[in-house]
């Protein structure tokens, strides 16, 4: 597939919940030449802790779906979100290895009219900005140089299972770190840094306090260190923070995902980064 | 005695079967329980969840919260000194446990915002307003503005038997 230009995946939480993550993705995507292509008609992943935790079989047919709809457009596609990346990777790895199973999954698909081939790759956009633009190229498009002090949250699904996205270490990832820093700003090393936020699985919607426990957890390693920002790549993350936070008494440390990040290190206007949606008041 | 449990063998094969191959692996080790963020603040063992699987305590499992405990975050998976496949594995049961009807009525809100608008989450005006301000189209080029697209997207559900086991929309 062409290196220049990709099929954008929504999801769900960043065009529904946190419009800036997108509007600051397109804005970044565009500023560094790539042509991002849309995927009209694309659904949910579907959500890797519910969708596959209630029907397998499901899960794979409605993100095989969505693999046609960028298979068609000739393009891999870009995830902004750990679940959506988790999900279209895994599915796809799935199709790809398993003529059977994409046999079958084509049966289903061929009674909407679509087929997929198992031609597109998936590509998490933190992985395409440290992978295929890298730091010289990035840095060119920054001008505005940060020097926050921030605490950045991989979340579970950009590098896990590492057996399967050979992206970075299983115990001690740097992308992101490194990603954050070429902005100027300083990633602090805190307590239980690869820890989960506690939504995935299913288990935010299912038990939303027990999810808080462990963003309480990491909240109170993050602000142990006095993180001015958290730093993440994956809306859902980013939900279960700011939301999180105000369920959760002597904690207001404001969100910021990657590509918002990436906006306000270029010179994008803050009314592109969608701020106003953010439960936890963000000042620059 | 009431608290004898009668293990099903069929249980573990069905594991196997439908794709959980490593289920036999385990050694009891228990590294997986050490490194579960869930099992810190409860009393969620995954290394016990496995064994009860591989012993094939299917009414011990399929009830239980604590199929439902993992957030997937992969620590296990990670460390395992076998390679099973763990949270595949606790998806599989989790497959299982709703086919017989164990599934929490938050989870079929889920289901039933998917076969809605095909997303997890609903748009609100608010939203749409925040999305035009900044260029953006009120609602995103998805299922939630292309009613063909929605159509297909449920008529997929409908096929895979979603919409029966989430119990309708």
């Amino acid at each position: 597939m062409a290196a220049d230009k990709f099929a954008l995946f929504l999801g769900c939480v960043a065009p529904l919940r946190y419009p800036g993550i997108e509007k600051a993705t397109r804005e970044l995507f565009k500023a560094l030449g790539y042509d991002l292509r849309e995927m009209t008609g694309a659904g949910c992943c579907p959500a890797p802790g519910v969708v596959r935790s209630f029907d397998q079989a499901t899960w794979l047919a409605l993100a095989a779906r969505n693999l046609a709809i960028a298979e068609k457009q000739g393009c891999d596609v870009l995830t902004i979100c750990n679940g959506c990346f988790g999900s279209l990777y895994e599915a796809n790895h799935m199709l790809q290895e398993d003529p059977a199973l994409l046999k079958k999954v084509n049966a289903i698909l061929a009674e909407v009219g679509m087929k997929y081939e198992g031609k597109v790759r998936v590509r998490h956009f933190a992985d395409v900005l440290f992978n295929d633009v890298g730091i010289e190229k990035m840095k060119q498009k920054f001008t505005r140089p940060l020097d926050y002090k921030v605490a950045v949250h991989y979340g579970c699904h950009f590098t896990r299972p590492t057996k399967l996205k050979h992206l970075d270490d299983p115990e001690r990832p740097h992308i992101l770190d490194e990603l954050v820093e070429w902005t100027g700003a300083k990633s602090l090393p805190y307590a239980d840094k690869n820890m989960c936020c506690g939504a995935g699985g299913g288990v935010r919607s299912r038990d939303g306090k027990f999810a808080l426990t462990f963003t309480e957890a990491k909240l109170k390693n993050m602000k142990a260190v006095n993180a001015q920002f958290i730093i993440d790549v994956c809306p859902f993350c980013h939900l279960q923070f700011d939301r999180g936070q105000k369920d959760l008494p002597g904690y207001d440390i404001p969100v910021i995902h990657l590509a918002q990040l990436y906006g306000l290190a270029m010179g994008l206007p803050e009314s592109s980064l969608g701020l106003e949606a953010h439960e936890i008041k963000v000042t620059l | 005695m009431s608290n004898v449990k009668i293990p099903d063998p069929d249980f573990a094969k069905s594991i196997i079967d439908a794709g959980g191959k490593t289920l036999d692996l385990c050694y009891q080790c228990g590294t997986c329980t050490g490194s579960c963020p869930s099992g810190r603040t409860t009393a969620f063992r995954t290394r016990q969840l496995i064994r009860k699987a591989q012993l094939g305590l299917k009414d011990d499992i399929l009830p239980s919260e604590d199929l439902w405990m993992c957030t997937t975050c992969y620590s296990c998976v990670e460390r395992c000194p076998r390679d099973v496949e763990i949270v595949d594995i606790i998806i599989l049961m989790r497959n299982m446990a709703v086919q017989k009807g164990y599934l929490a009525e938050e989870h079929r809100k889920v289901g039933r915002s998917l076969l809605k608008i095909g997303h997890t989450v609903p748009a609100s005006d608010k939203l749409k307003q925040l999305r035009v301000s900044m260029g953006l189209t009120a609602d995103p080029p998805t299922t939630i503005a292309d009613p063909k697209a929605m159509a297909d997207f449920r008529k997929i559900m409908e096929k895979t038997g979603f919409e029966k086991l989430i119990g309708g929309a």
